[in-house]
């Protein structure tokens, strides 16, 4: 069976992040950037279900700029067998990605779809749930397990509170969790057969979608620095400052 | 304690506008080393360095690797880290294709070794004596020899070592007395190897060293000298392993760094003799050892930008995060942290500057080394192949000495935290002591480049490399931002034209006037060489914050970085001139007995 496996490009974890200073975002520009790693994640289950023979073909995607492209090529190095690009310039938020994911998913039909639960630069955490709403498909998001058993898929997700264990029909949308699995790492000989793999650059026009954004970012800041700490008497102290001066209680 | 992070801007830099990657992809056979490949590559092997290789480098240190029952054990999770090295295949990047490797050049595999080093030096040493082995034995080797050994020394499956010291044979190898007697096909190897780098360990199934012996009636000196492939375990037709060969561990040695590292006595043909076969004709074993001992002395210079590079990254997590005192002049308020003193920030440009001038001469070298081995034309190929020779031993002596310099200015910034081995700072301090010392030492480097390369060409090369640094001249000339660079630069050049000529004038007749002044004038070199880079960056970086292109606070630090060295290391070349062409006497005059 056929997957498709999306990938965002987003500032590396370890690289501290600065807000631009016409507080329009944050600064990308010269700043080390990576795959997202809920969708290396992905990437690497649907490598092991391609590796225990479940998979036939694994479909990479990806939604930004020219760079992507770099992206795609490390899932391609890491095992998927080609990219698509949807090159855009602008911001594109989670609504418009999941419009431009059913565009892909009309036209390549796979039978599973695994994102990242989120991306580590918005946090948004909606693309996939949207994505499957569009699709009108079941979907799976936080999952921590997945195991394919003809037309369906047992999976388990981490909700609050604990694990919750479900049957979904497929084709479906899954979301990967944290505990999914541990991603490889790249192998030099995967690297230079990566730049051989097909890699499909569009653009969402000619997929028919309008990517135009629907929410406005007013502003972006820092969040207010740490002040220095004072030492409290005792607890009656303590809880008059928490209910006077920080106002938490 | 710091995390190492890959500085793979600079790295960049250096590969791509200094030296230009698109040049050395054009090559014959280096095509796959595109600039897109290259990132990709760089990206991965910083990750895999990060993750795996840099949390074993303490560990590794405090741990070291044991002799127990005559068995090698690496340190907690160097084999486990090992067999991931191996089979991500970074072993074989600069492999070649036929023997499943990746067949890379040098301007990839230099700055792979420098990440490697970076994260974790001692265990970089096995991989290292690895391509070392490979690399003689695909030169030299017999066909069978080479379908035995070159598949699996590639993959990382096997390991290699060479085996050249002996306790009465040091940096003399003409001392060397193992004993090789032919039987068969075969010879049966008798006699003590030390200083074995990993030569016994429990990483990998087997270990293939090449040992130098001497043949019954082998003329005495170097010239009766042989090379021999003596495996661990004997390979059997088929390619499986047989029975274990007579070589054995006695002992491992007690160090002052690389302490993961195990530095192996070996003991050859305590019973029968170890089964070995000669590499490539008898007798000229040395001279084969030296064909790969070139791209091993260049790799131990590379390990020298490595450490510094780690020691600058430590000391400045250090000076960013430790608050003592307030800013000068401020006698009330805040205390500062340390980076804010302005003799903390000297000693952190300082050693910013030497490490990314010591980086962009070692890539230099290896783009060399790279263009004399596959540039169509064969003046250019013959041009290059000088500039690598001429090149090797500065890089190699002067790289390393710098970094053993860069370390303790790393400790120094520590203050007495930095002499507590806790903070971790004094590891790379006692690591990167070695690497003055293996692949000969820094005063057999700097013999080397006098009497070898400058002498001997009547500084032909030397010639050429002043040439190369005066044509710069006319274009920092342009600029006035530049111009502290181009005096500096200017100057430096000078001292080194000067110093060459009196080398040339005096080593046909007073070789141990020349000999006495021969580390001086390699640090010479080195300086003025590193600063010939830098302003070509300066110039380079210039251009691109002219254009407004690029990441300009990367530009704008290199430029002042640039400067920096101008002002502070380049300056050392005139005193260093002036040692060279007038030092020499009071280094000989004493009588010995008057010591």
């Amino acid at each position: 069976m056929k997957v498709l496996v999306t990938v965002k490009r987003v500032i590396d974890p370890y690289v501290k992040v600065r807000v631009k200073s016409d507080g329009s975002g944050v600064e990308t520009a010269n700043i080390k950037m990576t795959m997202n790693p809920f969708c290396e994640i992905a990437v690497e289950q649907a490598i092991r279900m391609k590796e225990a023979g479940v998979v036939s073909e694994i479909v990479v995607v990806s939604i930004g700029v020219q760079q992507c492209q770099e992206t795609l090529r490390t899932a391609m190095a890491m095992g998927a067998d080609r990219g698509i690009l949807v090159e855009t310039a602008g911001e594109v938020q989670p609504l418009a990605v999941a419009k431009v994911l059913k565009a892909i998913v009309d036209k390549e039909s796979p039978k599973l779809v695994i994102m990242g639960k989120q991306a580590i630069d918005d946090d948004c955490n909606q693309s996939g749930q949207m994505l499957a709403a569009l699709l009108g498909w079941p979907q799976s998001a936080f999952t921590s397990a997945i195991a394919v058993n003809g037309d369906a898929a047992d999976v388990t997700r981490e909700i609050d509170g604990g694990l919750e264990k479900l049957s979904i029909k497929l084709p479906a949308v899954v979301t990967a969790d944290l505990r999914l699995n541990e991603p490889r790492y790249v192998t030099l000989p995967n690297i230079m057969k990566a730049k051989k793999k097909p890699l499909e650059v569009i653009k969402p026009e000619a997929l028919g979608v309008d990517i135009a954004p629907r929410l406005v970012t007013l502003k972006v800041q820092e969040p207010p620095k740490r002040g220095s700490g004072v030492k409290v008497a005792d607890v009656k102290e303590l809880m008059a400052k928490l209910k006077t001066e920080a106002k938490v209680i | 304690m710091s995390t190492y992070s890959a500085p793979l801007k600079d790295m960049r830099f250096v590969i791509k506008e200094l030296i230009g990657i698109d040049d050395i992809a054009a090559l014959p056979g280096c095509g796959e080393a595109s600039a897109d490949v290259v990132d990709a590559v760089l990206d991965e092997a910083a990750k895999f360095a990060q993750e795996v290789l840099d949390p074993l480098n303490v560990i590794g240190d405090k741990q070291g690797a044991r002799l127990v029952d005559g068995k090698v054990v690496a340190p907690d999770g160097f084999a486990g880290a090992y067999k991931q090295f191996a089979e991500a295949g970074w072993n074989g990047l600069a492999g070649r294709p036929e023997y499943g490797g990746q067949g890379l050049p040098q301007i990839v595999a230099m700055p792979l070794q420098e990440i490697w080093s970076s994260a974790n030096m001692a265990f970089c040493l096995c991989p290292m004596l690895t391509s070392g082995v490979f690399e003689a034995l695909h030169v030299h080797g017999s066909p069978d020899l080479q379908k035995t050994y070159l598949p699996a020394l590639t993959s990382g499956t096997w390991t290699g070592t060479m085996n050249l010291t002996e306790p009465q044979a040091g940096s003399d190898l003409s001392a060397v007395r193992t004993r090789a007697e032919p039987e068969g096909d075969h010879y049966r190897i008798h006699g003590t190897k030390i200083f074995i780098t990993w030569g016994e360990h429990d990483m990998v199934e087997n270990i293939i060293h090449l040992v130098l012996a001497r043949t019954p009636g082998a003329p005495e000196g170097v010239k009766g000298i042989s090379l021999f492939v003596v495996p661990k375990f004997l390979v059997k037709t088929d390619g499986s392993l047989g029975e274990r060969n007579d070589i054995k561990c006695v002992s491992i040695e007690h160090k002052l760094g690389i302490h993961a590292s195990p530095t192996c006595v070996l003991a050859y043909g305590d019973d029968k003799g170890a089964v070995g076969h000669l590499v490539g004709e008898k007798n000229r074993g040395l001279e084969y050892m030296f064909t790969m001992m070139n791209n091993a002395r260049l790799g131990v210079g590379m390990e020298g930008v490595a450490l510094s590079e780690r020691a600058y990254q430590h000391a400045l997590d250090y000076a960013k995060t430790r608050v003592q005192g307030r800013a000068i002049g401020q006698r009330s308020g805040d205390r500062v942290t340390i980076i804010h003193h302005p003799d903390v920030r000297r000693m952190l440009m300082s050693m910013r500057a030497q490490i990314e001038a010591m980086r962009a001469l070692a890539y230099t070298a290896a783009a060399a080394l790279d263009k004399a081995k596959h540039h169509p034309d064969d003046t250019e190929r013959k041009n290059n192949q000088a500039l690598v020779d001429f090149l090797t031993p500065i890089v190699k002596g002067w790289c390393t000495e710098q970094a053993v310099d860069v370390a303790s200015t790393g400790v120094q910034i520590h203050g007495g935290m930095g002499y507590v081995e806790e903070t971790g700072a004094a590891q790379y301090l006692r690591d990167a002591r070695i690497t003055t010392i293996y692949e000969g030492t820094t005063g057999i480097q700097a013999n080397d480049l006098v009497g070898r390369k400058v002498a001997f060409e009547k500084g032909a090369t030397a010639k050429a490399v002043i040439a190369a640094m005066r044509a710069l001249d006319g274009e920092l000339a342009p600029d006035a931002e530049l111009a502290p660079i181009r005096a500096s630069l200017a100057a430096g050049v000078n001292a080194l034209e000067e110093a060459t000529d009196w080398l040339v004038a005096t080593y046909p007749a007073d070789a141990n006037a020349a000999a006495a002044s021969a580390v001086p004038y390699l640090k010479l070199c080195g300086i003025v060489a590193g600063g010939w880079q830098m302003a070509r960056a300066a110039l380079i970086a210039q251009k691109q914050l002219a254009a407004q292109q690029g990441d300009t606070e990367f530009y704008s630090a290199k430029l002042v970085t640039a400067h920096f060295y101008a002002e502070h290391i380049l300056p050392q070349a005139a005193a260093l001139g002036h040692t060279v062409v007038k030092g020499a006497g009071s280094v000989l005059a004493l009588e010995a007995a008057q010591f």
